[in-house]
């Protein structure tokens, strides 16, 4: 008899003990997807120090997926070079999390796009201090 | 005590499927003991046994809605029930009009997109913040070219009854055929078809103690209607194709289980309903219950919530082997194949719910065994799950400072 949870036991983990859930205070970026219409809503935090994410930060609205999305998310971004970081697609965040069921691949989509919104603050942040 | 019931599941999804009743459990196993023919094979004792076994739970059946033994016709389920009273009775008559509820069932609900049915034009009726229809809007909607009215008896997702009766006699004073979808309520309220005069009820056996598979139709001798599919002559010709006869056995030994609980037992479950409703007001902020307040089926609690998600609400339940259901989007299709499986539930924006909110909304469907060391532990548990996701969301995150900056 199978008894298959919908979710992979990684997504479990990090739905059930998110890592880096909170506020950073004074963040460098902040990136902001979704809306609660489409049911999930995703905060991202960054302090950013020399081009580096120093520090990654969540606060998410949603399913389970999405949860553990931002979660994985943080955790794929902590110590990464800024050019690095663009890198991380949806498909390496649903990846680490063993895989996410179809219905659900738009949660690591969203986070992919919190990412992007959160460096496109932070473009906008350094340049509007050089000017 | 906390711990005791800690280790053991609290089952209150009623809604999706009632636990098996004992008694269901042991006439099916008492049934698996028995060597027993087809039941069409009326000319030999094995057939005749099996028979035997089916008429005892039409009967049974029959007794809880008030119908005569006749007037049963097993189905695989509500789902079927419902196809098989809509296009069962339109069959051959080429055009008219259909009236339903927008709060109705998919089953009732998607026959409006079957392109087989695209003779018929079908007419929703609204319902109103409580989910009720009104029998005055059902009496304005019917016309000279009505020919049937499908509405449920109680909505499983926010708990509210119809004014069944009223409903039925305005059909009847306009000679239109009235079909119930009764799933929900079989068992939990008193309802016999002939005080109310319903031409066709459907009826779940897993709603009530059942096992799942398995269903009726209730129509009346005045009312007739094809087959869906064409094969036999089980079921009156009406439902070709052998019976379930393990899944009817089962069926009639929950009903006739779950009539005496409903004549001792509901206020007790409305009070246990009423218990963890309050619970949930008096502990957790933002909020809203749905459904009516008072006509309501016993032991349903149905809320929403604004700034958190139902199916992490669930998830988290479910760790602390509490099973509920939720009516948000995100957890109405988990096996589809891309996120337009999901759907948010047609109900909540009926009862206008915004949108944006559908998604926390939870229900809770107590049964007759639910006891109130369980819903003590709900009330307990609940709270807690809430604010650990309210400190997560951003959504709330945002109205706490709003609220700040507004005082």
């Amino acid at each position: 008899m199978s008894n298959k949870f919908p979710y992979s036991d990684k997504v479990m983990d990090h739905f059930s003990n998110p890592r880096n859930m909170g506020e950073i205070e004074n963040p460098s970026a902040v990136g902001n997807v979704g809306n609660p219409i489409c049911g999930d809503v995703m905060r991202l935090y960054l302090k950013i120090k020399d081009d580096i994410i120093v520090d990654a930060k969540f606060k998410t609205f949603g399913c389970g997926a999405a949860i553990a999305s931002s979660s994985m998310l943080t955790e794929l971004l902590k110590g990464k070079k800024i050019k690095d970081a663009l890198r991380i697609s949806n498909e390496a965040v649903a990846e680490a999390l063993d895989g996410l069921p179809p219905v659900k691949i738009h949660c690591s989509v969203m986070a992919e796009e919190a990412l992007k919104s959160a460096l496109e603050d932070w473009e906008k942040r350094k340049k509007a201090k050089t000017e | 005590m906390l711990a005791k019931i800690m280790n053991k599941m609290v089952y209150l999804d009623r809604m999706a499927t009632a636990l098996m009743a004992p008694e269901a459990k042991k006439a099916i196993t008492d049934f698996l003991q028995e060597n027993v023919g087809n039941p069409s094979a009326h000319i030999h004792s094995a057939g005749i046994a099996a028979d035997g076994y089916i008429s005892e739970a039409r009967r049974q059946i029959a007794d809880i809605i008030g119908a005569s033994d006749d007037e049963i016709y097993f189905t695989s389920g509500a789902t079927e029930s419902n196809n098989l009273a809509i296009k069962g009775f339109l069959a051959g008559k080429n055009s008219g009009e259909i009236i339903i509820s927008e709060i109705e069932h998919y089953s009732i609900l998607d026959q409006m997109r079957n392109p087989a049915l695209a003779n018929y034009r079908f007419k929703i009726l609204h319902v109103d913040s409580n989910g009720i229809v009104s029998p005055d809007d059902l009496e304005k909607m019917i016309t000279a070219n009505t020919l049937l009215v499908s509405i449920n008896v109680a909505n499983s997702e926010i708990g509210s009854i119809q004014p069944f009766n009223e409903l039925a006699q305005v059909c009847q004073n306009h000679k239109v055929v009235f079909h119930a979808d009764a799933a929900s309520a079989v068992g939990y309220i008193p309802i016999n078809v002939k005080e109310a005069g319903v031409n066709m009820m459907s009826v779940s056996a897993q709603t009530l103690g059942g096992p799942m598979g398995v269903g009726a139709l209730y129509i009346d001798k005045k009312t007739s209607i094809r087959p869906l599919f064409d094969g036999g002559n089980q079921e009156a010709g009406l439902r070709p194709g052998t019976e379930n006869v393990m899944g009817i056995v089962g069926f009639g030994a929950a009903t006739e289980a779950i009539k005496s609980k409903l004549a001792n037992e509901s206020d007790r479950l409305r009070q246990l309903g009423e218990k963890l409703r309050q619970g949930i007001e008096s502990k957790i902020e933002h909020v809203e219950f749905t459904g009516h307040p008072q006509i309501r089926l016993p032991g349903h609690v149905s809320f929403w919530h604004k700034f958190i998600e139902g199916e992490s609400l669930l998830l988290h339940l479910n760790m602390k082997r509490i099973i509920a259901a939720s009516g948000s989007a995100c957890s109405s299709n988990l096996k589809g194949s891309d996120e337009h499986d999901l759907r948010a539930s047609h109900v909540l924006t009926a009862v206008g719910v915004p949108e944006e909110y559908c998604s926390g909304s939870i229900t809770f469907g107590l049964d007759y065994f639910n006891t109130d060391d369980e819903i003590n532990y709900v009330i307990e548990t609940l709270p807690d799950i809430v604010h650990r996701l309210e400190g997560m969301s951003p959504v709330y995150e945002d109205y706490l400072k709003q609220r700040e900056r507004h005082e």
